[in-house]
């Protein structure tokens, strides 16, 4: 049996649900949701790169690129945004978030 | 038909794994199966070729972001009981919501299988002569050159961003100011007296 990019679509899918799901689960631990939101993007970049394999183009694999890069970028940003938060919270639970504002 | 095997090897592992990171209970072994579902989606895509990517993946994600998740979970003193509290509250909506997205991306995919839509023209169509490091690079530094210096920007921006957000100044240290030791002089720091004999020096 051959492996096609169904199979690979299909994988995608599975981890894309898997991280929107993992956001609604953990609404207490706001470091569990940034790894969701990783998730997600691995779900992205899977797609984009067996798109590219399957129709022989490599610019899906050049975005894939910049995904990563801007999901990097992300991670940064928001565990340090999540660092100064528990230092001036003591907390980590998103239901707490809505404080932040004036 | 090794290439079925590793799929469903790969596959099986990055769905499990992904699975595991969002119900752990303690986010250290979060972290670990995101790093193994990151492993798994690296061998899914050498599978098909894209070696670089997946090498790209090993490195940043395992090497540096989910080091950088584990040493904010370490960091961070968090009750893992307390974290927990609530999960049911808001399962059914999530699994609804998550089993909804699913069936549309699972049509999405059967009504693109079905062969209608033509997403034939290439920009770059993939050389098999050439090796797929040597034809990235030959993209990334000609035609879309200008992108990525802007990805460098962004890398230079959340860098910059993410030291400026974390840094603080703490009260009540002693650190060294050499600038005040360099304008110390002599005559400031130093003072002659003459003690009366018999007594001893006020200082």
């Amino acid at each position: 049996m051959t492996i096609g990019l169904i199979h690979y679509l299909v994988v995608a899918a599975i981890l894309f649900t898997m991280g929107v799901l993992g956001i609604f689960l953990n609404r207490k631990n706001l470091i569990v949701i940034l790894m969701a939101i990783e998730l997600i993007l691995l779900a992205v970049n899977l797609n984009l790169v067996a798109f590219s394999a399957y129709l022989h183009d490599l610019v899906g694999q050049i975005f894939a690129m910049f995904v990563l890069t801007v999901a990097a970028g992300e991670a940064a940003i928001g565990l340090a945004i999540l660092v100064i938060y528990f230092r001036g919270r003591g907390t980590i639970a998103v239901d707490d978030v809505n404080r932040m504002k004036g | 038909m090794i290439q079925a095997i590793a799929f469903y090897l790969f596959a099986i592992i990055v769905i499990g794994s992904g699975a595991m990171t969002i119900s752990s209970r303690n986010p250290v072994h979060s972290v670990m199966w995101l790093i193994l579902a990151f492993f798994n989606a690296a061998g899914l895509m050498v599978l098909v070729g894209a070696e670089f990517i997946a090498m790209l993946l090993v490195i940043v994600y395992v090497g540096a972001v989910a080091v950088l998740f584990l040493f904010v979970v370490m960091m961070l003193d968090i009750e893992v009981a307390q974290l927990r509290a609530g999960i049911a509250r808001y399962a059914a909506l999530g699994l609804a919501l998550a089993a909804g997205l699913l069936i549309e991306i699972v049509i999405g995919i059967k009504a693109w299988s079905a062969g209608t839509l033509q997403v034939s023209r290439r920009l770059a169509p993939t050389d098999t002569a050439v090796p797929n490091i040597q034809a990235m690079g030959q993209l990334l530094y000609t035609r879309y050159l200008f992108v990525f210096e802007a990805a460098g920007f962004v890398l230079l921006v959340a860098m910059i961003g993410a030291i400026v957000l974390t840094h603080r100044q703490r009260g009540g240290v002693r650190g060294q100011n050499i600038s005040r030791q360099n304008a110390r002089r002599p005559e400031d720091a130093t003072r002659n007296v003459q003690p009366p004999v018999g007594q001893g020096v006020q200082l």
